[in-house]
């Protein structure tokens, strides 16, 4: 029997139900407005009143209206055929509602039932199985969709009998697995799980080993992201953090890539629903659209389903890891979710904390966050969660809660600067505040001195050192003005931007620079540190500054310059000319120097 | 607002506060109308059988006994082609007397359009103004605010805007306008014979303050209306949407919300966005583009209204006076459009993305030079050079009294590299060099 309840007060999206049986927290419930059916989630619950919020807009809900309790928490829907989808918050199929707006109360299915899938036996009679284990597989674009026992089912079974291979529907059963007390368990290829509970179904959680390659150089080279890491982008509006999110999305290398656009910009979904389907993945030769899922709850939507939407995002990504696969989930913004929170915290009359925000923000973004990792699976492989969410800061001001908590939760840090985005030096990652917890890591370190080369993060850390310094001599340049400073921090300054100029700087609307696979981010790191551990000797400021501009002018060339290409090689050759000309210059002036010397003596 | 023969008649009221009523009713719904002492108000939240209103024109005059009816149905707004010319009040009422409007109710503050059905937004909205239209152009489907300061001319750019943009219906949202600008409005474009393409809804300052609410959806409600039924691309100007987000915090306010940032209410991100959100690329043709106003105080962007707005509208236009030319201009550092990668270069000659980025790039060495020379330092020839150039961009182009075609500005952008610069100081990719460096040719 389900409880029913009827609506007893409205303030905006929350409603409050007087309910007549037990209601549960988090509980799913509809309300009925006339002949509308909207989705709802109970938020708290004081007597028989139980509190709600609801997933649409309560205009013209009145007293006495009619709602029904689910029984269930708010559940994602896993099965094959999510890959390519266009969810919103509530794991509605966007594509298959005809009409132009979104109609109150539309309800999609998230999958298509009818197909058939291509099913192939992994388990046979006799295996001792648990949740998450592998029964079977079915072929989902390019990726091997693992049909698994249901997450839900906490004890050790038996497999009875697995369907052979054949075409199947997503509802036809697949497997029987019997439990200790010898009950026949049948198993589907759907199966449900509330999305605000981490799935836990694995052996181990070690720590992140490996780099989750972006092709973006101020990521990879000199913050690296970690496969099974978290990240965040923190950045005023106007300093490309969605530009980087896209670019991220569509070069990382990862198996599966769930975008959650939470709050934020419709047209920027817009160019991913038109860009994607176009666009071809580098390292697989699909398009970049097989292997994504959009999640889009775009800042007009209900603001209840925004909280939702990264949730449903998180454990879609948290399916696919379960199959062994590298999933990178991301979201754009966090800020809007907590913004979301503090709506509903502050219609509950809750005591609110910093900046209206509730007092528990911290614990739910971190409690988030805790959800992305490496994971070691029950049958030796491993599957991974990589997190990257952005931040809105109000004002651009670093110091306000969301950003705040989402530190202490994060492990990579790419702030985005404002000054770096007015002066167009895009990507706008600061070289300075930004880290990278994983260069720290003993295991990271040796996977890069692996991947690219022994000692490569002592390296990295050599690069940071010159950036610092070039910002210390500018700031004395700045101070003391051009002459009243040795022509060292000159030289200071250039190489600093010649490191900005060459490896920070990428240009995201440039076919070849915008994606900088690794071999690429080596060559052109040691080319620029080598220039950098030269010592040079000029005559002036105005010939430092010259001679490191048409240098910047050279790399960048190469940068923009396919991989390897005669025109490629073509400006290699060319700063090789520069440097050794500058070189034997200063050799030249040396033993002129030296003879006048001698000559003097 | 007529009443119905059988609506109830409530003349008990609770709680009055400057801008609610609270009352004992039943079998009212959320956010429907009701006329409070002859004010129109709004059902904002509803506790068992107390009712709380919002009303619009504020609570003066009204008292315990006063007339309560409610009209069973959120606000409304008659659509037809019947709107165009005219001028509307915030409840959609003519002003000036006129016909009372014809054709199909549909309720303002309507559903979101599916992401999925929406289009890339793609055409270019050419303004003449070179520091719109060369730095930061406009695309049709895009919504983009003027920041400026209260002083700042920008109603009168927005106008100049509008009348060159070529859309088929200009939709005014006037909130807080003052009746000077409303009649400027007016004036302006009745004189460039547009007043049939344009529909005015205006809440002027001699109004109250919680009325201007309804000014946004109302226009927004008629411009899908044109968009969306007629396939037409309209353009919808906001001003000022500063004083919107004040009126809205005064509403929370009454309520006993609890503020956040600058006294505002916590859901003012979401208010804004269900606004701005409402500009789209239709697949039918028809697209909402909107253009509105964000007044600053002292150039402040930090402050909640312009920061929020910031995070959702698809960049800013930001105004500001050149003290060396003695022009107002279209900031370039500070201004941006987010959609203009979508039209530059392909709806627009090929060198104008390398042109507008050399032009910016060496607009900033000459503000490190102006910082040099403040700071008492010597100057380069470059420097100089960098300054000069500073004040002819911005003459020439950045000010807002220009009114060129794209190709022109181009044409003077290069005029002025080649008067100033040496080609690898510009440093633009050497085929656009050949082909547009003016000695060249």
């Amino acid at each position: 029997m389900k409880t029913k309840g009827r609506v007893n007060g409205i303030i905006s999206n929350i409603v409050i139900v007087k309910a007549d049986g037990p209601v549960g927290q988090n509980e799913i419930c509809h309300v009925y407005c006339g002949d509308t059916r909207m989705m709802a989630e109970v938020i708290k619950v004081i007597g028989d009143n139980a509190y709600v919020q609801v997933f649409d807009s309560t205009r013209g809900l009145k007293i006495g209206d009619r709602v029904e309790f689910e029984g269930h928490m708010l559940e994602a829907t896993l099965a094959p055929g999510l890959l390519s989808r266009n969810y919103d918050g509530l794991q509605n199929d966007l594509e298959k509602m005809d009409s132009l707006f979104i109609q109150r109360g539309s309800i999609t299915d998230p999958i298509d039932f009818e197909k058939k899938w291509e099913f192939k036996p992994l388990a046979k009679a006799g295996d001792k199985v648990s949740a998450a284990s592998w029964l079977g597989e079915v072929k989902e674009q390019w990726v091997a969709h693992k049909i698994m026992v249901p997450f839900t089912m906490e004890d050790t079974y038996t497999v009875k009998s697995v369907a052979e291979a054949g075409e199947y529907k997503v509802t036809d059963r697949i497997a029987v697995i019997t439990d200790a007390e010898g009950h026949d368990h049948e198993i589907t290829m759907v199966q449900k799980w509330p999305v605000k509970q981490a799935i836990r179904c694995y052996a181990e959680k070690p720590r992140p080993s490996r780099v989750m390659e972006t092709g973006v150089r101020a990521i990879d080279t000199f913050n690296p992201l970690a496969e099974g890491g978290t990240g965040f982008i923190p950045g005023p509006f106007g300093a490309g953090k969605t530009v980087l999110q896209h670019a991220i999305s569509k070069q990382a290398d990862a198996d599966v890539i769930i975008i959650v656009a939470c709050g934020e910009r419709a047209n920027e979904v817009v160019e991913i629903f038109t860009e994607f389907p176009e666009l071809v993945d580098p390292r697989t030769g699909h398009k970049l659209m097989e292997r994504t899922i959009i999640i889009c709850n775009t800042s007009n939507m209900p603001v209840a389903a925004r909280e939702a939407s990264v949730y449903t995002g998180m454990t879609i990504g948290e399916y696919y890891r379960a199959m062994g696969l590298k999933v990178l989930v991301m979201a754009d913004s966090t800020s809007r979710w907590a913004q979301a929170l503090r709506e509903m915290s502050n219609r509950l009359e809750e005591l609110p904390g910093q900046d209206a925000f509730p007092v528990d923000l911290s614990a739910i973004i971190s409690n988030f966050y805790s959800r992305a990792g490496l994971v070691k699976l029950n049958n030796g492989e491993t599957g991974s969660v990589t997190f990257l969410g952005t931040v809105s800061p109000a004002g651009g001001n670093l110091k306000e809660p969301v950003t705040e908590s989402t530190k202490k939760a994060a492990r990579c840090f790419y702030a985005l600067s404002q000054g770096r985005a007015d002066s167009k030096r895009y990507p706008a990652i600061d070289p300075l505040e930004s880290y990278s917890k994983y260069l720290e890591y003993p295991e990271v370190r040796e996977y890069l001195d692996s991947r690219i080369e022994e000692g490569w993060v002592d390296r990295v850390y050599a690069g940071k050192t010159l950036v610092q310094r070039g910002k210390e001599a500018n700031d004395q340049i700045n101070i003391l003005g051009d002459d009243g400073v040795p022509i060292e921090y000159h030289e200071r300054f250039w190489k600093s931007e010649l490191i900005d100029f060459v490896i920070l700087q990428q240009d995201a609307f440039d076919a070849i620079d915008a994606n900088c696979p690794i071999e690429r981010q080596k060559m052109m790191y040691e080319m620029v540190l080598d220039v950098c551990n030269r010592d040079f000797s000029f005559e002036g400021f105005e010939e430092c500054a010259s001679f490191f501009k048409s240098l910047i002018n050279l790399f960048r060339q190469m940068n923009y310059s396919e991989w390897k290409s005669q025109k490629f090689e073509d400006y290699k050759k060319q700063i090789e000319k520069v440097l050794s000309e500058k070189e034997s210059g200063v050799k030249a002036e040396k033993t002129l120097k030296e003879e006048s010397n001698k000559e003097s003596k | 607002m007529t009443t119905r023969a059988f609506q109830k008649i409530y003349t008990k009221i609770d709680n009055i506060t400057k801008a609610t009523v609270s009352l004992r009713a039943q079998g009212v719904g959320n956010d429907e109308l009701a006329t409070v002492g002859g004010k129109l108000a709004q059902v904002v939240k509803i506790m068992g059988d107390q009712v709380t209103l919002q009303v619009f024109a504020g609570t003066e005059g009204i008292t315990t006994d006063s007339e309560v009816i409610f009209h069973g149905e959120p606000p409304k707004l008659r659509v037809s082609d019947s709107l165009a010319g005219r001028f509307f009040n915030a409840y959609g009422e003519p002003l000036e007397g006129g016909e009372l409007l014809e054709g199909e109710e549909r309720e303002i503050g309507g559903p979101t359009v599916n992401p999925f059905r929406r289009k890339q937004p793609s055409e270019l909205i050419a303004t003449g103004i070179a520091g719109i239209d060369l730095n930061n152009t406009i695309v049709s489907g895009q919504k983009i605010p003027f920041f400026a300061d209260p002083d700042q001319p920008y109603n009168a750019v927005m106008a100049n805007v509008a009348l060159r943009a070529k859309a088929d219906k200009i939709i005014l949202g006037g909130m807080g306008l003052s009746n000077d600008d409303f009649l400027y409005f007016k004036q302006v474009f009745e004189n460039a014979g547009a007043l049939d393409r344009i529909v005015s809804f205006v809440n002027t300052t001699e109004n109250p303050p919680v009325e201007r609410l309804l000014v946004p959806d109302m226009a927004l409600t008629a411009a899908e209306y044109f968009a969306v039924d007629k396939g037409e691309k309209v353009l919808v100007l906001l001003t000022d949407m500063t004083l919107y987000a004040d009126a809205l915090a005064i509403v929370s306010n009454r309520m006993d919300q609890i503020p956040s940032k600058d006294s505002m209410p916590g859901s003012l991100y979401s208010d804004l966005a269900k606004i701005y959100e409402k500009a789209v690329q239709l697949p039918n043709g028809g697209s909402i583009t909107i253009i509105a106003v964000t007044t600053l105080s002292g150039g402040d962007i930090t402050h909640a209204i312009p920061d929020n707005t910031g995070y959702i509208t698809e960049g800013q236009l930001f105004l500001r006076n050149d003290s060396d030319t003695g022009k107002v201009i279209v900031d370039p550092f500070r201004s941006l459009s987010r959609l203009k990668q979508l039209v530059i270069g392909k709806k627009t000659r090929e060198d104008h993305p390398q042109v507008m980025n050399a032009c910016v790039r060496l607009y900033a060495d000459a503000a490190n030079a102006k910082t040099k020379l403040e700071n008492g330092f010597d100057l380069s020839d470059y420097d100089e050079r960098a300054l000069k150039f500073a004040y002819d961009y911005s003459q020439k182009l950045l000010a807002i009294d220009v009114n060129i075609e794209i190709t022109e500005m181009l044409d003077i952008a290069w005029g002025l590299f080649a008067k100033y610069f040496t080609r690898e100081e510009v440093a633009i990719k050497e085929e656009l060099i050949k082909k547009y460096w003016p000695q060249d040719k």
